[in-house]
């Protein structure tokens, strides 16, 4: 009764000063838009009104390098052929591996560096280790594809340790063939799931591909976790930075080990890093092109073929401008999953 | 005030008392992955030293056995235009987009007006999106106001596209200026504009070295835009010659791996100069700032 009538006297009162204040707010900063139409309006652009073009054209009878606009009907024809493709089939299996592999090793790595580096470097030693580390974020993905591409190549490169490390020589005593593995030239698919999804699901029995690990993947998970597990491991070093000491100390002291230090209280409290990572890999994953692109290309069977490669040649070399769009509305819809709702958060949490 | 300033982009510097000791295994495990991440490195630079006579596939991890400029002669020879050509992109690209960045975070920041904060949400959301989604009708467009095939055209797209990211980072450098420092200049009869050449932009000088590193990187590595807005080989960026030459089963090996040096040299000395300011701008652009 009395809070309720103290909340309304607070009310009337303030009612009018927030009017006041906002209206004077309004037209003081109109011109603050003004200033910032020329970049709205060039991102309005650039970016949402393309993406309704492309959009458009998914849907159109755009299949050759002459232009036609009309509606195709159905309406989703070309989704249902993109989906029903072997390609991009292909595409979305590849996606699904890479994804795992690359952010599996790209966290426990980084995080794993980050640990050992808060955990037993002195502050002064803590940038050179960490500059070695995160050196090769800075490089580009077409560099790193160049030279991994080589690394991987069956004739030198690793295979070579199997030689230099005396590998090959001990196998060749015992009988045995030597080592010698196609590594981005290998055809094959490995843990094939078919057979079991065509027990669970429904209609999974008509996939046409292999559904499992393609072996030329690996490779190229890796070229990218080398590029950017410094970059996790850095993003990491930053977020313990501002766990204060006295945290972990009070933690030391009420009978907890090291280890359980970093489990129980370092990386938990870290969750908003975490989330942050995964989000950044998740997308680069998603987007990912140059790497591939330079590394393997499309790879012996399309093993390494991704979304955005099968966008790019289907459009700029098939010319199949519809299903090249429709299959960059897929990609736009995913990436839009997972990033709208981590902004929207950011956002949120900025606000209080 | 610009030290207190600059910390709001990161929370970089710690403050943690003497470690305790040097467990050998973990020592170990970090001297172990100093070789994993340095080794491609080594491989690029061995053989692109390497001359023509003495580079193969099976001695790829020995030294060079002779002294001299290896595969660098050829490199340069073929990629220097494509060399300039990126110099020529991305020093505009850098300073522009930065500018913009640093005149929407500002307004944005300390000027809000009503919707605002949906505005900067409408531009951020272009940060993200695959560029797979715009290539067709940007092209279009390029062809239409004749920047097709030219470096202009991809300088006015990496301006526009890196819009978003130059704005989120210059919108939360800003939002940590206090607001004090914007009042007291009210008082002494500025207007925001004044404020802002004469106080916040010069206020503003690390901002604008982690943003300038960002956009330097991110324009220097780029491809996509490069292989698809620029058709013509004398007219393209190093990333693209470069991976054209590593196509190119005619070139020597070496001078491939000489090409993938000099493409990688102008962001590896920025990053080695700059690498305290090249953290941040990796913290802050992971949107949280």
């Amino acid at each position: 009764m009395s809070l309720k009538s103290v909340a309304s006297t607070e009310a009337r009162l303030a009612a009018p000063v927030v009017a006041v204040h906002k209206r004077r707010w309004i037209g003081k900063n109109f011109d603050s838009f003004l200033v910032l139409l020329p970049s709205f309006i060039a991102i309005v652009v650039f970016v949402y009104v393309f993406i309704g073009i492309t959009l458009y054209v998914s849907l159109s009878n755009w299949r050759t390098l002459k232009p036609d606009l009309s509606i195709r009907e159905p309406l989703l024809q070309t989704y249902a052929d993109l989906f029903a493709a072997p390609r991009f089939q292909s595409d979305l299996r590849n996606t699904v591996v890479f994804t795992i592999l690359f952010i599996g090793l790209s966290v426990l790595v980084g995080l794993g560096l980050a640990i050992l580096i808060d955990h037993n470097l002195k502050q002064a030693m803590i940038p050179l280790f960490r500059n070695v580390y995160l050196f090769p974020y800075a490089l580009s993905f077409v560099v790193t594809g160049v030279v991994w591409r080589w690394l991987f190549n069956p004739e030198t490169g690793v295979n070579l340790f199997f030689n230099i490390f005396g590998i090959n020589s001990l196998l060749n005593k015992l009988g045995y063939a030597p080592l010698k593995p196609g590594w981005i030239t290998d055809p094959s698919v490995v843990l094939q799931v078919n057979g079991l999804l065509a027990k669970v699901i429904p209609g999974a029995g008509d996939i046409s591909i292999k559904l499992g690990v393609p072996l030329a993947l690996i490779p190229v998970a890796l070229a990218a976790s080398w590029q950017l597990s410094g970059f996790v491991m850095a993003t990491y070093l930053g977020g313990m930075a501002t766990i204060s000491d006295e945290v972990r100390e009070a933690a030391l002291v009420d009978g907890a080990t090291e280890w359980q230090v970093y489990r129980r209280i370092v990386i938990p409290m870290l969750r908003p890093v975490t989330v942050s990572v995964l989000v950044i890999l998740l997308h680069v994953s998603l987007k990912i092109f140059d790497l591939v692109f330079t590394m393997t290309g499309v790879g012996p069977g399309f093993a390494t073929d991704m979304p955005a490669i099968f966008v790019f040649e289907t459009m700029f070399r098939a010319t199949r401008y519809n299903l090249a769009a429709a299959a960059a509305v897929v990609m736009l819809i995913v990436a839009a999953l997972i990033v709208i709702p981590y902004l929207v958060r950011s956002l949120r949490s900025e606000e209080q | 005030m610009a030290s207190q300033a600059a910390a709001t982009i990161s929370p970089l510097s710690s403050h943690k008392p003497s470690k305790k000791r040097f467990p050998w295994f973990s020592m170990a495990v970090l001297m172990l992955a100093l070789i994993f991440f340095l080794l491609p490195v080594y491989v690029m630079v061995v053989n692109g030293l390497k001359d023509a006579q003495h580079v193969s596939l099976s001695t790829m991890w020995n030294l060079p056995e002779t002294l001299g400029t290896g595969g660098f002669e050829g490199a340069w020879k073929q990629l220097s235009p494509n060399l300039l050509n990126s110099l020529l992109m991305v020093v505009p690209a850098t300073v522009l987009s930065s500018v913009l960045g640093s005149i929407n975070g500002y307004f944005l920041s300390k000027w809000k007006f009503r919707g605002s904060d949906a505005l900067f949400t409408i531009i951020l959301f272009g940060f993200f999106i695959p560029y797979q989604v715009i290539l067709l009708p940007l092209v279009q467009f390029m062809q239409t106001i004749g920047l097709y095939g030219s470096i202009a055209g991809l300088i006015l797209v990496h301006v526009v596209y890196g819009i978003p990211v130059t704005t989120l980072i210059f919108r939360n450098f800003y939002a940590g200026v206090a607001n004090e420092l914007i009042e007291a200049a009210v008082v002494d009869g500025g207007n925001k504009y004044q404020i802002f050449v004469q106080i916040m932009f010069p206020l503003a000088l690390p901002a604008f070295v982690v943003v300038g590193i960002f956009q330097f990187t991110n324009i220097w590595n780029d491809f996509i835009f490069g292989v698809t807005i620029v058709p013509n080989p004398a007219a393209q960026p190093i990333t693209i010659a470069l991976n054209n030459l590593s196509g190119n089963f005619s070139v020597d090996w070496n001078v491939v791996m000489a090409g993938a040096v000099l493409a990688a040299l102008p962001t590896a000395a920025v990053y080695v100069f700059l690498s305290r300011y090249f953290v941040r701008g990796l913290l802050a652009g992971s949107v949280k700032g």
